[in-house]
């Protein structure tokens, strides 16, 4: 998202010519280049998230009633809950060294593989609403896109007898005709009479939610002699195959996903005309683009990689649809393709980091007395520091040259 | 509605002119005027043959009186079926009339409204036939549906008093969110009402104040950052109630809700008095917001330069408007009365809190903006249509339909007519001109 830059923030451009290596990391941090102020608003949000934790944890709030007797208290009891906290996130979520003596050292991948599988979808996710950003149009609609793709996928998945390996790609292609179709209605509604995007997406957010809680208690959906309102398990044939750990090979759909995604933004005539229409439908458009097409296609595009998240969150991770199949990846990819910046690397990244962030939350919930939602807390938070360099550079007094926020390309209602 | 700008009127047939409201108008197009037309007619035929045809044999009951009324008046019985077909009739004839001769804006909004109008009650005949013994109490449905539309109302009036400056509030919800949960937890450790009322507003705020700040200092995209701070409160509000709230619930989450206030006279109306005048303050305090902001918007000084700043900031600036003061004070106004629709969701109604407690009432209220096309009073009527169709399913359920309709896709219907009232009725919608665009001097 850097061809649009903001104009506001103008200072000196960085030296150019040659330069040593120390020089180079001493501009990148002095002129705030990107991974700089990434990490700085990382580490921004990590402090924001600690004083949470503090306040969260009942030791700490008791000692702070008598602060001004003993505040060296209050210190270490809040101390201990974000120490606490943070290594609980770190063991669920990369490495756990209790696990390096226990059942001959394989379970070190387990932390590894509980983030990985919370980071195919959300990548997954962050892509769709990623690509559909690149072309102008700000796709809330996720969850829906998601949910339709999993009924489909499932519906395929568990009536179905197919022999293998064919049946779990109609079933893939099931989720992805399932999520594109809702995707698509979005971009066809854009195209034809104007309905603004995040409106019908999220109208159909919870058309979609409601249809899915509808099926889930229909014959022939609802599991047979079941009160719980779930389906069938998947059967064998259309199973997500198993890697290692928790992991299924949803992972590499995504990976496989993201590189395809670069592929059509950055070499693909149709992603150059993508871009063109999201950078300015004016222009694109007196340059004898199509785009109200556009919109249909890309809206097409980035519902069938949501499609891609239902299939596998249903074929995958879950293994049966329910009515929480949708498990907040919904709303998460959009925070992952913001933090991404819209390109499928930073979303790649991005959706590492926040599976991380969900598989370590459930540790510390557990292990600690932290609530895994503190993780949701940073996690918006990230995204607004980044989303505003010039706070982070304001922060720490970094001399700004280049600007480019995130999401300088979304439009306003009339856009 | 007054105008901004002195448009020209642009002819359409001969002796037909189209005044322009805002923007310049696009000629009413003969395949729309035709598909207007068209439309009519189908919900006529639905009316006549589906509700009219389609209910069964008996009478449909009405119960307008409540045990403990003033004046009791007994429930109306009349035949559903044969009421629905005629009111099937009537909204035939609206369509030709459009067909024939189209409506101006004036007759087209009344021909809208009465043909909705006479569309709901034929469905609630033709619902009412299912168990002639099961009246439809239709005190109990307009009371449901003002409170279902209230928080609706107030987000829908943030966000028309953040938009109409120029800001685009998508965080709603969140700041609905924040206020229900400050409110629930400091009315009920204060043991005070009014403590908590103000916390709402001040939590409602505070979100705004965010929104405000990376919006108009920071140039943050106004959409994104609506969108992470619904997130940011969602997870703040869920952390609040596992840490705090849940400690320990009957000191933190356990709030005496606000007291109904009955106005004597206009309490004892049948029908729509004690839905409406036998309600908590901040209801009352709703009434008054809409009025303020109905003729602030358009009869003021204040009202003047939030649309100024909101279509066109450089010329309010270049007269001398501080368009970016204009703006934070919009936006924190707004902030306020969102807390203030989270504040009716708990300390005014359930006296809880859980988690999600506003459940895309912010977003329906977003919807109710831009289906209003960014009017109080257009916004409002919206508002009180989702919060009909919200309760009717309720009713529904209890009085039972001559053929059953899954509750699932009643609860679709609000949001349904919102896809086709966006995509078909409001056309391209024209939100202020300079919605969303952070204004930078110079």
């Amino acid at each position: 998202m850097t061809t649009e830059t903001a104009p506001t923030h103008v200072g000196p451009p960085p030296p150019t010519g040659r330069r040593s290596l120390g020089r180079r990391i001493l501009d990148g941090y002095l002129y705030g280049n990107t991974a700089v102020v990434t990490i700085l608003a990382f580490l921004c949000a990590l402090v924001f998230g600690a004083v949470l934790i503090a306040v969260a944890d009942e030791a700490t709030r008791k000692s702070l009633g008598y602060f001004f007797q003993h505040p060296t208290d209050t210190l270490s009891d809040a101390w201990r809950a974000i120490s606490d906290g943070y290594s609980a996130l770190f063991r669920g979520a990369v490495f756990n060294t209790d696990s390096l003596y226990s059942n001959g050292g394989i379970a070190v991948f387990g932390p590894i593989s509980d983030t990985l599988v919370n980071a195919a979808p959300l990548i997954l996710g962050g892509l769709s609403v990623a690509v559909a950003f690149r072309a102008g149009l700000f796709n809330i609609g996720v969850q829906g896109q998601l949910i339709m793709g999993a009924i489909c996928a499932g519906y395929v998945g568990f009536t179905w007898h197919l022999p293998v390996g064919i049946h779990l790609i109609v079933a893939l292609l099931a989720g992805i005709i399932g999520g594109a179709v809702w995707g698509g209605l979005v971009g066809y509604l854009k195209a034809k009479t104007g309905a603004h995007e995040v409106i019908t997406t999220i109208m159909l957010n919870y058309v979609a939610v409601y249809l899915l809680g509808y099926l889930l208690g229909l014959n022939g959906f609802q599991a047979p002699n079941q009160t719980e309102a779930t389906s069938p398990r998947i059967l064998s044939t259309a199973k997500l195959p198993h890697l290692f750990g928790s992991l299924h090979s949803g992972l590499i759909i995504a990976l496989i996903a993201a590189v395809l995604c670069w592929w059509l933004l950055s070499r693909s005539t149709l992603g150059f005309k993508l871009r063109a229409v999201g950078a300015n439908p004016f222009a694109a458009r007196t340059a004898g683009m199509h785009i109200e097409r556009g919109y249909i296609v890309v809206m097409v595009i980035s519902g069938a990689l949501a499609g891609l998240v239902g299939c596998s969150q249903a074929l995958g991770t879950r293994q049966v649809v329910t009515q929480d199949v949708d498990a907040g990846f919904g709303f998460d990819a959009i925070t992952v393709a913001l933090l991404g910046r819209g390109s499928p690397g930073g979303t790649v990244l991005a959706g590492l980091l926040f599976g991380a962030f969900r598989a370590g939350g459930v540790v510390m919930a557990s292990q600690t007395h932290t609530p895994a939602d503190v993780v949701s807390v940073i996690e918006p938070v990230i995204v607004l520091f980044i989303a505003a360099p010039a706070l982070i550079r304001g922060l720490f007094r970094l001399r700004a040259a280049r600007g480019g926020s995130v999401g300088q390309l979304a439009k306003g209602w009339n856009g | 509605m007054e105008r901004l700008v002195s448009t020209p009127t642009i002819p359409v047939d001969e002796d037909e002119f189209v005044v322009s409201h805002e923007v310049v108008a696009v000629p009413v197009s003969r395949r729309r005027r035709i598909g207007i037309g068209v439309a009519f007619l189908l919900a006529g035929l639905i009316t006549f043959f589906a509700w009219g045809i389609g209910a069964r044999n008996g009478d449909a009951a009405f119960q307008v009186s409540q045990f403990g009324d003033k004046y009791q008046v007994p429930v109306m019985r009349f035949p559903g079926g044969a009421v629905a077909m005629i009111f099937g009739v009537f909204i035939v004839a609206i369509g030709v009339g459009q067909l024939v001769r189209p409506y101006g804006r004036t007759a087209m909004r009344w021909a809208v409204s009465i043909t909705a109008l006479l569309f709901v009650v034929a469905f609630l005949c033709w619902a009412g036939t299912g168990d002639p013994t099961n009246a439809i109490s239709l005190t109990g449905l307009v009371a449901n549906s003002v409170i279902a539309s209230i928080p609706l109302i107030l987000g829908a009036l943030c966000g028309i008093v953040c938009e109409r400056s120029g800001v685009i509030n998508i965080a709603i919800e969140g700041q609905m969110l924040v206020g229900a949960f400050a409110g629930a937890l400091f009315a009920s450790a204060a043991h005070n009402l009014g403590i908590g009322l103000i916390a709402s507003l001040a939590a409602g705020g505070l979100i705004a104040v965010l929104l405000a700040v990376f919006a108009i200092r920071y140039l943050v995209n106004q959409i994104v950052l609506g969108v992470v701070l619904n997130t940011f409160a969602l997870g703040l509000t869920n952390l609040g109630y596992h840490s705090i709230m849940q400690s320990n619930p009957d000191h933190y989450n356990a709030v005496t809700t606000l007291p109904p206030i009955k106005i004597p006279l206009l309490a004892d109306i049948p029908i729509i008095g004690s839905a409406l005048f036998d309600v908590n303050i901040i209801v009352y305090i709703t009434y008054g917001l809409i009025v303020a902001i109905d003729v602030a918007l358009f009869r003021t000084r204040w009202g003047l330069r939030t649309r100024a700043v909101g279509e066109h900031p450089k010329a309010a600036d270049t007269v001398g408007i501080k368009v970016n003061r204009t703006r934070y004070r919009n936006v924190i106004i707004g902030g306020l009365i969102a807390g203030l629709a989270g504040a009716f969701l708990t300390i005014g109604g359930s006296g809880q809190f859980n988690t999600n407690i506003s459940s895309g009432k912010g977003f329906i209220a977003l919807a109710a903006v831009i289906f209003g096309r960014w009017s109080p009073r257009g916004a409002i009527a919206a508002a009180l249509l989702f919060g009909f169709t919200d309760q009717l399913q309720i009713t529904l359920g209890i009085v039972g339909t001559p053929v059953t309709i899954p509750s699932a896709f009643l609860a679709m219907a609000p949001y349904l007519v919102t896809v086709f009232a966006v995509a078909g009725l409001v056309g391209r919608v024209q939100a202020p001109a300079a919605d969303g665009e952070p204004y930078v001097k110079g």
